[in-house]
């Protein structure tokens, strides 16, 4: 059964090989067929793979299997090898479940565009990247994927290349995780030339035999990660590419965000974790980072109109959860929260997907409301998205997965108050928007008039997401209401469990559910209040001019586009405008101009007059004759 | 027999050569252009021989012949030259070959 | 002898001077041949019998013929005196005349750094001038006669009007 495991990567692969280069003579009915088949087929054998895994374990927890070999150059190899162990089997699972969903709904929502085929294309290339990314046993394929990832997404996002800013967004993106993605490169050149593999594993191993916790190469390399991490995961301080990221179509946005891309700065944190727990100090930076961004995103998100701008904020924060959660030690944890968090997200996108084209592509949420009569089945599964987003306690799996992060975050020896506080906060704020988004979209009057009703493509995944984001969390089930740690206990081969001290903690950590429970109870409260039955408060805060200029502020992300404008792009702008003739090129073109200068002067000696050549001769036998005479 | 300095021989051969060159600097036409070369090629076989003649040695008169030879063939091939010049432009202008430059 | 060198270089000087000022080709051509004349002399008082006669022979006889078969040739007649008059202005002769001057003069200043008497009386005859000729410079009298042949050859291409379409010409 493991020896199949090359066709995960190579299905989709191989989708996008058929749809790239014959895409155009294909029937058109046959490009969803073809998109979202390889992606099933892919999902189907991560399935039997990770059915034989629970049932018979490979040896060791981990499997591996060689393909081929990459490069062999003077005692360098580098294979092309996968590995599997419980992490990259739980990503498989995400990436190709949750994204064949994305995909048969692309094949409903894209169905009118142009460029159907093209479309499926990059969402297979997108996912086989993604796969390789989670299953490359070394640096070189993971770093492959990782670029893979990228270019896609710049793909993607800039699907609608008509529109320039379509354009300028993918550009963004793709500039902003290349900054990450530089460090990362450079961190592993670091990596490769402390530790001479490559291979992740072994790269690991000899980590920890080599280095002593805390060691300056542990921490440089720790951060360099990170830098890579926080770009392609949209964090602080480099998120501002995400919200941008709305340009794409909205399933591309869907895949983006649940399925692939975001969650790669997770996945590599989490693989890496063992060059983190050299570097303590790099460590709690991540966490610091998870905080302030799940924060910052959080309130960003109150102040937003466009809805997929709100759903795009409501990611930034929650991988910030995640990255809080990979900063107190608790990487399971933060993996349990990415896989609930691709269930509800995938939903969330897909539902506004819907709700969008419903009201012919109407993105301001100012502009929609009452639609809980017209789209029952889109509001209901946007509401199980909602309730799971802002973890509403049992019925939702985002609870349990918040929960254990928050958890882990007060009680982890790397965690803290402060930490916990601040997740705490996030969670209350989350209630806040969340519900912000759901009475001002399916609430209230109708302001635009519904133009198609989603058909059952789009509908069954959103209801077999529902459905998980409703069940998924039951994975795991926390101590103080029936223990059932399941999916931790599962991940315990690949990563270790969170640090947290067995005594004294017993009564803390239901205290602490039903003091998080109450606080998002608050937040949706005065989100109804402030939203729905009484709309004048929301429009009394902004009134006054303290909070018209928040509201500007939040609505402008904390103004980090600007910024960066300031600080980056603008004097960018202005060293490129003042060396726009590129002063190093004076010395080149001074040469050309010299030897330009002396070849007119030297054509103008050929006169054609013989008698002139003469002339010339003599004068140089002259002048050779005096320098050997009367020197 | 008396003896003359060498030099004075070699200045004979240094006026003629400059009265060659200034000809064939000055001249346009091309029939004198190659008489000023002739001038030239004999005044430097003449400081050939008067070379041979101070060390009493065969090889300056040696040499002259070889010039002799070059002076020959140049003549020839010049000439030959001079009359396609002629045919073709119906003028022996040196500068009505102007056209050739590069 | 001593005299004998002297007014013969004196002469081939002025006859020199005459061949390159005259405007008619065959008057310079005379001259030259009178400036020839006195080069052999100057080459037999410098005990050079043999180069005296060739200079005679081939220069003067084979080489200026030649120039005056060609002259003949083109017959120019009238036109060509008023042509070179045209040609001659008299401030035509200052720079060229400046540049040979200048190179003379330079010629002269290196013959004056030592002075050496030539033994004028010890004749280089014939006998030697072969030995060298045939001994060690054989090698060279192959070339020169490879020389001839080429020019011989390229004289007859140049000026044969035959049916072969020569390259670059327009008429």
């Amino acid at each position: 059964m493991y020896e199949l495991l090359w066709l995960v990567p190579a299905l989709p692969c191989a989708g996008f090989l058929i749809l790239a280069l014959f895409g155009d003579r294909l029937p058109r009915r046959a490009a969803p067929f073809i998109g979202a088949g390889s992606v099933g087929f892919s999902a189907l054998v991560s399935f039997l793979i990770a059915y034989r895994f629970f049932t018979a374990p490979p040896e060791g927890e981990h499997f591996s299997q060689v393909l081929w070999t990459w490069m062999n150059v003077e005692g360098f190899t580098c294979q092309f090898s996968l590995y599997l162990d419980a992490l990259s089997l739980v990503m498989c699972l995400v990436v190709t479940g949750v994204g064949f969903l994305i995909h048969v709904y692309s094949a409903e929502y894209m169905i009118d565009d142009e460029s159907y085929a093209k479309f499926f294309a990059y969402m297979n290339l997108f996912v086989a990247a993604m796969l390789m990314l989670v299953l490359g046993e070394n640096m070189v394929l993971l770093y492959l994927g990782w670029e893979g990832v990228g270019l896609c997404s710049f793909l993607l996002i800039g699907f609608w290349y008509k529109n320039p800013a379509n354009g300028r967004a993918a550009m963004k993106a793709f500039l902003t995780t290349r900054i990450g993605d530089t460090f990362m490169a450079i961190g592993l050149f670091l990596l490769f030339v402390q530790l001479g593999t490559l291979d992740i594993q072994e790269m690991m191993q000899r980590a920890s035999q080599q280095w002593a916790v805390g060691s300056g190469v542990a921490v440089a390399a720790a951060l360099l990660i990170l830098g890579g991490a926080v770009g392609k995961s949209g964090q602080l301080p480099l998120q501002v590419w995400l919200p941008d990221a709305m340009a794409g179509p909205t399933p591309v946005s869907a895949l983006i965000h649940a399925a692939t891309m975001v969650t790669a700065g997770v996945y590599l944190i989490a693989r890496t974790h063992v060059i983190f727990e050299l570097a303590p100090s790099a460590q709690f930076l991540v966490a610091v980072v998870g905080a302030a961004t799940l924060l910052l995103a959080g309130f960003a998100a109150l102040a937003q109109r466009d809805i997929k701008r709100v759903l795009a904020y409501s990611t930034i924060s929650q991988i910030g959860y995640m990255f809080l959660a990979m900063g107190v030690g608790a990487y399971a944890a933060g993996i349990f929260h990415l896989v609930t968090h691709a269930f509800f997200k995938a939903l969330l996108f897909m539902a506004s997907g819907a709700v969008i084209v419903a009201l012919h592509h109407e993105q301001d949420m100012f502009k929609m409301g009452g639609l809980r009569k017209k789209l029952p089945v889109v509001f209901w599964t946007f509401l199980i998205g909602s309730m799971s987003l802002a973890s509403l306690p049992i019925i939702s799996s985002g609870f349990y997965s918040k929960d254990l992060i928050l958890w882990s975050a007060f009680a982890s020896e790397k965690g803290s108050k402060a930490l916990w506080f601040a997740g705490f906060a996030g969670a209350f704020v989350t209630g806040i928007y969340t519900f912000r988004m759901v009475i001002m979209t399916f609430f209230g009057e109708e302001k635009t008039h519904v133009h198609v009703k989603p058909g059952w493509v789009m509908c069954l995944p959103l209801v077999i997401l529902a459905i998980c984001s409703t069940f998924g969390g039951l994975m795991e089930i926390p101590s103080s209401i029936y223990h059932f740690p399941l999916f931790t206990h599962f991940m315990e081969s690949a990563l270790p469990a969170a640090p947290i001290p067995h005594e004294g903690l017993e009564h803390a950590e239901l205290m602490l559910q039903v003091i998080a429970v109450i606080a998002v109870l608050c937040g949706l409260s005065i989100a109804v209040v402030a939203f729905g039955v009484k709309p004048q408060i929301a429009r009394a805060v902004v009134a006054t001019p303290f909070g018209a200029k928040m509201r500007d502020l939040l609505f402008a992300g904390w103004g980090f586009d600007w910024l960066y404008d300031k600080i980056l792009i603008q004097p960018f702008l202005r060293t490129a405008r003042f060396n726009k003739d590129d002063f190093v090129d004076l010395i080149w073109n001074g040469i050309a101009a010299l030897s330009r200068g002396v070849h007119s002067l030297l054509s103008e000696t050929e006169t054609g007059h013989v008698r002139w050549y003469a002339a010339t001769l003599s004068v140089g036998a002259l002048l050779a004759l005096a320098i050997v005479v009367l020197l | 027999m008396a003896s003359v300095p060498m030099e004075h021989a070699l200045v004979l051969a240094a006026v003629l050569f400059a009265l060659g060159l200034a000809g064939l600097l000055v001249r346009r036409n091309i029939i004198f252009m190659l008489m000023c070369l002739e001038i030239m090629f004999n005044a430097a076989g003449l400081a050939f021989v008067a070379a041979g003649a101070r060390w009493a040695q065969a090889d300056g008169q040696v040499m002259f012949m070889m010039i002799l030879t070059v002076a020959a063939a140049e003549v020839a091939v010049g000439l030959a030259l001079l009359l396609g010049f002629y045919h073709h432009f119906k003028t022996l202008d040196a500068d009505a070959a102007e056209g050739m430059r590069g | 002898m001593n005299a004998v060198f002297y007014m013969a270089s004196a002469v081939a000087v002025l006859t020199t001077l005459l061949a390159i000022t005259r405007r008619e080709a065959v008057h310079a051509l005379l001259y030259l041949i009178v400036s020839l004349l006195a080069v052999a002399l100057v080459f037999f008082t410098l005990g050079a019998p043999l180069i005296a006669a060739l200079e005679v022979i081939v220069y003067a006889g084979a080489i200026v013929i030649l120039f005056i078969f060609v002259v003949m040739l083109l017959n120019l007649g009238n036109a060509a005196r008023t042509q070179e008059r045209v040609w001659l202005p008299k401030g035509a002769w200052r720079a060229p005349g400046a540049l040979a001057l200048l190179l003379g003069g330079l010629l002269l200043y290196v013959l004056k750094q030592e002075s050496r008497w030539m033994p004028v009386d010890r004749v280089v005859d014939v006998k030697e001038v072969a030995r060298a000729l045939f001994g060690p410079y054989v090698l060279a009298v192959e070339i020169a006669s490879v020389l001839l042949l080429a020019g011989l050859i390229g004289a007859y291409y140049l000026v044969w009007r035959g049916p072969i379409r020569r390259p670059g010409r327009r008429d």
